[in-house]
């Protein structure tokens, strides 16, 4: 009986942290279970403090997160987006780093674009715009460039 | 001024040798996992006095600061008209620092003193001589699967102290002050990325293990009798905080 | 059978054992008497290896142990058994598991084969069966020593150790404790080296006795010798007499 009680208490226990890890994992830290959707790249001049996990939107609704991020041709920032199913890209499609909110959160906006061709698995979007960095625009104007 | 100088290098000696004996230790017993007999029934019987035994105050401790972290999150993002960010503040508070350091403690304080006490007692009672005239190595049959369980309850009742909170969180700002309990959990599930969760989740290893070999360790080479214990014990918590928080620093910076 | 020679030991720079020879015969019990904190404890350690001597050397059957590695020292253990001076009894097992401990570690017997020998050990013991499922806290000292008794004896050692096997009894539970040592010695013809300061007692059980005094074994034979040994401070110590000077 005693031995019984032992193997239930701690099995039970073991159970519940592993799904309140779980929660934390899945639910809020975008762990990708099932791995669904598709890879597409996007290089950057600049996405000033985006972090993995970030959402991908479209006319504000989430159609993806960012799944990593990678320095390029050793002066570029590439993202690697994942894309939930279903959602279709155009090869014009232009992505840009955006600030939501008070609090500052980035995160990356796309225009679905217009072509008739349509970015395959892992193909790249090609126009991007870089986050706007407003030390560099008053830095402009006050060296007088604008 | 020359033997003040002596007696600092002297403590900070003493110091380093301690740091190196534990590390030596903590290798031992894990080194101790993979030679045969393996005893999974012992760390069975060591997950149910860490952990099963931990998860009552944890609960309490993580639903209070959730509480608290609900109302001072509340009242400060209303002076900037952001209450809907409470969800993300008490949610980042919990996974990045409150979760793991407040967890490690509360175990430190419940389970690390037990641990030590038992160990002590066992020393000077002879019971670890007693192993060793057996040809059962102590620290493989009592040291190893505390360590081990040790790596195993403390992550899993930081989760459960973080999911607990959220929800006290949740309770305090969306059931009692208004907030939209919409905006409280996408706010949490906009602002958490991996690297919160992972950074979380390795810090309370960390501090699994610092927590378990500081209270095996000295439990393991308590001295001079029942005093002996009642200091070893005394030390375990005091020790185990301060290396809690030491570490958190470090792991920290780390992972920012 | 051991043989221990020249055998040295400090603890923080006060020398406890300062060149002990003693020889302790096949099948025979020795005992060690003398004061307590005299190191006769620190003695009976270092025959088991958990005491390194700083010189000197303990040999077993011609070998010195001193010198043993990690794997040679545990197959000497399964050769001996210690009985400790509280017992040592594991706090976390009741009876049953701290007598069937060694059978459980070291042998695979069945478990029916392990509870009928765990409970020939107890009746031998004086112990009811009920008794078994009782934990170390719940015990007299009495029962203690007879439970540490039980499991030393289930391990068949060809060597048994004693630590003060009677230190904290009552008078009657000191002779049955004595009595039941005895027994078992007749029963298997164990080698035994027993430390104890507990006189007239222990010369009962003894076939050898050696007084350790100020780090050395000053006086050495059978019972009947010691007693009239001419040391006046092997004297003085059999009778008990009032000792202001050494202390």
């Amino acid at each position: 009986m005693k031995r019984a009680s032992l193997e239930l208490g701690v099995g039970i226990f073991v159970l519940v942290g592993l799904a309140c890890l779980a929660y934390l994992a899945v639910h809020l830290g975008k762990m990708e279970v099932l791995g669904g959707g598709y890879r597409v790249v996007a290089d950057f001049d600049n996405i000033s403090g985006l972090k993995p996990g970030a959402s991908v939107e479209v006319a504000g609704v989430e159609v993806g997160r960012v799944e990593s991020i990678q320095i390029a041709d050793s002066d570029r920032a590439r993202l690697v987006l994942r894309m939930n199913p279903g959602v279709q890209l155009k090869d014009d499609a232009i992505a840009s780093i955006r600030t939501k909110g008070i609090i500052g959160d980035k995160f990356v906006k796309l225009s679905p674009g217009s072509s008739e061709k349509t970015i395959p698995e892992g193909g790249r979007i090609r126009d991007t715009e870089s986050a706007v960095e407003w030390e560099e625009l008053i830095s402009k104007y006050i060296h007088g460039k604008v | 001024m020359a033997t003040f100088i002596h007696a600092l290098g002297g403590r900070f000696l003493a110091v380093v040798q301690e740091a190196g004996a534990m590390m030596l230790f903590l290798l031992e017993g894990l080194a101790l996992t993979f030679v045969p007999p393996y005893r999974p029934r012992r760390v069975l019987q060591e997950l149910e006095l860490i952990g099963v035994k931990s998860t009552l105050i944890i609960l309490l401790t993580g639903a209070f600061t959730g509480m608290v972290l609900g109302l001072q999150g509340y009242y400060t993002l209303r002076k900037y008209g952001s209450e809907s960010a409470l969800g993300s503040a008490v949610a980042l508070s919990l996974i990045r620092e409150m979760g793991p350091v407040l967890t490690a403690i509360m175990v430190s304080a419940r389970a690390g003193s037990a641990v030590t006490a038992e160990i002590g007692i066992m020393r000077i009672t002879e019971q670890l001589d007693a192993l060793d005239t057996m040809a059962v190595n102590p620290m493989q049959y009592v040291v190893m699967p505390k360590l081990i369980a040790g790596v195993i309850a403390v992550p899993l009742l930081t989760a459960i102290f973080d999911v607990v909170g959220i929800l006290g969180g949740y309770l305090i700002g969306v059931v009692l002050l208004g907030v939209s309990s919409g905006a409280y959990f996408s706010g949490m599930v906009q602002s958490v990325v991996p690297l919160d969760i992972n950074g979380g989740i390795v810090k309370s290893l960390v501090f699994g293990i610092t927590i378990l070999l500081v209270a095996c360790y000295k439990g393991y080479y308590t001295e001079h009798g029942a005093e002996g214990v009642s200091r070893a014990t005394n030390q375990t918590v005091v020790l185990s905080a301060i290396l809690i928080l030491a570490w958190d620093y470090v792991l920290t910076s780390f992972f920012m | 059978m051991i043989k221990i020679i020249d055998l040295v030991k400090s603890f923080n720079g006060q020398r406890v054992l300062d060149g002990i020879n003693l020889e302790v015969p096949r099948g025979q019990i020795t005992v060690v008497i003398g004061k307590s904190g005299v190191g006769k404890s620190v003695l009976l350690k270092h025959l088991v290896g958990l005491l390194k001597p700083d010189s000197g050397q303990v040999l077993v059957d011609g070998q010195d142990i001193t010198r043993f590695s990690g794997r040679q020292l545990q197959e000497l253990r399964k050769r001996f058994a210690v009985l400790f001076q509280g017992g040592a009894l594991f706090d976390s097992l009741n009876v049953f598991g701290n007598i069937a401990f060694p059978l459980r570690e070291k042998t695979r017997l069945s478990e029916a084969e392990i509870r009928r020998r765990v409970f020939e050990r107890l009746d031998q013991m004086h112990l009811t069966p009920d008794v078994a499922l009782k934990y170390p806290a719940e015990l007299s000292g009495g029962m203690k020593k007879r439970v540490a008794l039980a499991r030393a004896m289930i391990q068949e050692p060809e060597i048994i150790l004693y630590d003060e096997p009677v230190t904290g009894l009552d008078p009657p539970m000191t002779n049955t404790v004595f009595h039941l040592i005895s027994k078992t010695h007749q029963d298997s013809g164990y080698t035994a080296m027993m430390v104890s300061h507990d006189i007239p007692e222990v010369f009962q059980v003894s076939d050898q006795v050696a007084m350790l005094h100020r780090g050395k074994i000053i006086a050495q034979g059978a019972p009947a010798e010691i007693q009239r040994h001419p040391d006046p401070v092997v004297q003085s110590f059999i009778r008990g007499e009032v000792d202001f000077l050494e202390d």
